[in-house]
């Protein structure tokens, strides 16, 4: 029972990290048809932008508040680089969209190469502020408190993205554009701001997911992001590549999947039953669990 | 009322994927009124109406005198910009947003450098108000037509560039929509794009004719329709019988 408990927060936490980056690159696709294969690297400036803070931003730190100004800082950079990028990369590249790949593939290569040179391939020692140290006592089994902080963030981000959709004017255009982007341009709407927002909302997502996996895995190193990419493309997939209730749903799936396999079969056997469920959503339900946005 | 056009195009040229589409339109449509847009199947009249949105790429010169009844070239213009001068545009396939309810669509269209008629739209299509909380994309087909007409009818616009909004309507509809466009008709000119003679008869001062991407005959509608042989041979329908549809 205990290793049950243990397992199911385990993998909800995963789950969380993947539908923080997966939910970015799901509203990316929906409105942009971009396929964001830059996402990742987002993801290791929060993470490397929030190890930084907590060592050299004065009045940031290793825990308490000095801490969340650090993660604060990490989300504000990821969001900037991801605005930047945005604007002056794939808007030239409009309705491109193998260009658009290429440079957000190039991208990924480049910022991890420029993280590397910079502060080295081996990993870092991330900032552990004491609470996340700490375990919870739940049905017997001691979960680590880090768990919780990401389901939380998660499910705070779920809750204001769907908010955001549903009553902002802002959310109403990103939802008709997801359907048909024409149709909102010829309704005399500049539908391109809301690509730019999409990216820096999507680049503030996987920032914060930096920030949280560094917490999680306790180091970080310039990769992490690259390879968690892999999984957040699969619960985009398996999620229905534009709904964000569906992302939420399949990363769930994908973590927990992940987290059981990997204990109860063999350590790398999650990797693969994740690819399995992948194949088999398809075979199922070709469109993904859920086809609409929010 | 001046004699100086609304919109004008000159040597509009349009090339997609490899084929020359349009192949040099001239056409003007004057301000009040409606002018309609006919011709054949493929002749390239919604190829026209998207040229002039800057929905496609396009060569030569389009001129549209806004609110301020300046004539000025907005070819090359992105499409919002366009629209936000006093377009607004009824597709050809409706094209609401079905994952959106009726009063979604309709909150989507309001134009920010516009005041916004609900009270209009609700008095000539009462049974939008009933469904506002409906998704768009659960309505009939006549339902959506009035979606997308609303939509036009929402802002205060210079133009409206309406493609066959009688497509696919029972007689009933057809004669409904035709009312409440020809209502619309007193206050904002209409290019409309229309197959069903009947309507264009009924509604249209002006009628411009294209064949494969060129203009083949322009002038007022009722010498066009009064004339069986040229509308046969424009057209390629007999205009006895009243003029059904194509
Ligand atoms: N994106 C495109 N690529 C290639 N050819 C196109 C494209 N869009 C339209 N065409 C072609 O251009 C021609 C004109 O099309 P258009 O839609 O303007 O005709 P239309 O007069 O509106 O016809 P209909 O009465 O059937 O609506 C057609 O032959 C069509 O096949
Ligand atoms: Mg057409």
């Amino acid at each position: 029972m205990t290793t049950l408990v243990l397992l199911t927060i385990t993998g909800l936490g995963l789950a969380a990290l993947y539908f923080l980056v997966a939910s970015g690159l799901s509203l990316i696709f929906g409105l942009m048809d971009v396929l964001n294969f830059a996402h990742g690297a987002f993801l290791t400036i929060g993470a490397y932008g929030t190890w930084w803070a907590a060592g050299n931003l004065p009045g940031a730190g290793e825990s308490g508040w000095g801490f969340v100004l650090a993660v604060v800082f990490g989300v504000a950079v990821g969001t900037l680089v991801a605005a930047l990028i945005e604007l002056l990369l794939i808007r030239p590249l409009y309705q491109r969209h193998i260009e658009q790949v290429l440079v957000t593939v190039g991208l990924s290569l480049a910022l991890v190469a420029l993280v590397r040179a910079v502060w080295g391939a081996d990993p870092r020692p991330f900032p552990r502020p004491g609470w996340a140290r700490g375990t919870t006592s739940i049905l017997g089994a001691n979960v680590p408190n880090d768990r919780f902080l990401l389901i939380v963030s998660a499910v705070v981000v779920l809750v204001a993205v769907l908010a955001f959709l549903r009553f902002t004017r802002v959310g109403l255009i990103i939802r008709a554009g997801v359907e048909n982007r024409t149709m909102v341009t010829a309704l005399g709407i500049d539908v391109r701001k809301a690509f730019t927002l999409v990216f820096a909302i999507g680049g503030a997502f996987a920032a914060l997911a930096g920030a949280l996996g560094g917490i999680y895995l306790g180091s970080i190193s310039p990769g992490q992001g690259t390879s968690l990419l892999i999984f957040a493309f699969i619960v985009v997939v398996i999620g229905g590549m534009s709904s964000i209730t569906g992302t939420a749903a399949a990363a769930v799936l994908v973590g927990l999947v992940q987290q059981f396999a990997n204990y109860y079969a063999a350590s790398g056997v999650g990797d693969l039953s994740v690819v399995l469920l992948l194949a088999v959503v398809l075979l199922a339900r070709p469109s993904g669990l859920r086809a609409r946005l929010a | 009322m001046t004699d100086a056009p609304l919109l004008r195009l000159s040597d509009v040229h349009v090339r997609l994927t490899g084929s020359h589409i349009l192949q040099g339109v001239d056409l003007s449509v004057r301000r009040g009124g409606v002018t309609a847009l006919l011709g054949r199947n493929g002749a390239g009249k919604t190829t026209t109406v998207k040229a002039v949105l800057g929905l496609v790429p396009c060569t030569g010169t389009i001129e549209f005198a806004g609110a301020s009844g300046r004539i000025e070239r907005i070819d090359g213009r992105r499409t919002h910009e366009i629209v936000r001068r006093g377009i607004g545009y009824a597709p050809e396939d409706r094209e609401v947003f079905a994952g959106l309810t009726v009063a979604e669509n309709l909150a989507l269209a309001e134009r920010r450098n516009s005041a916004h008629h609900h009270d209009r739209v609700f008095e000539l299509f009462p049974e939008l108000k009933q469904r506002s909380r409906q998704l768009a994309g659960t309505l009939s087909g006549g339902q959506q037509q009035m979606v997308a007409i609303a939509r036009l009818l929402l802002n205060d616009n210079q133009l409206l560039l309406i493609d066959e909004p009688t497509k696919g309507l029972a007689p009933l509809l057809v004669a409904e929509v035709a009312d409440v466009l020809a209502r619309a008709a007193e206050e904002v000119t209409i290019l409309l794009v229309e197959q069903n003679l009947t309507v264009v008869q009924r509604m249209a001062q002006d009628a411009v004719v294209v064949d494969q991407g060129r203009v083949a005959w322009s002038g007022p509608a009722g010498d066009l329709l009064a004339d069986a042989d040229r509308t046969r041979e424009l057209l390629g329908v007999a205009t006895s019988g009243g003029g059904g549809r194509l």
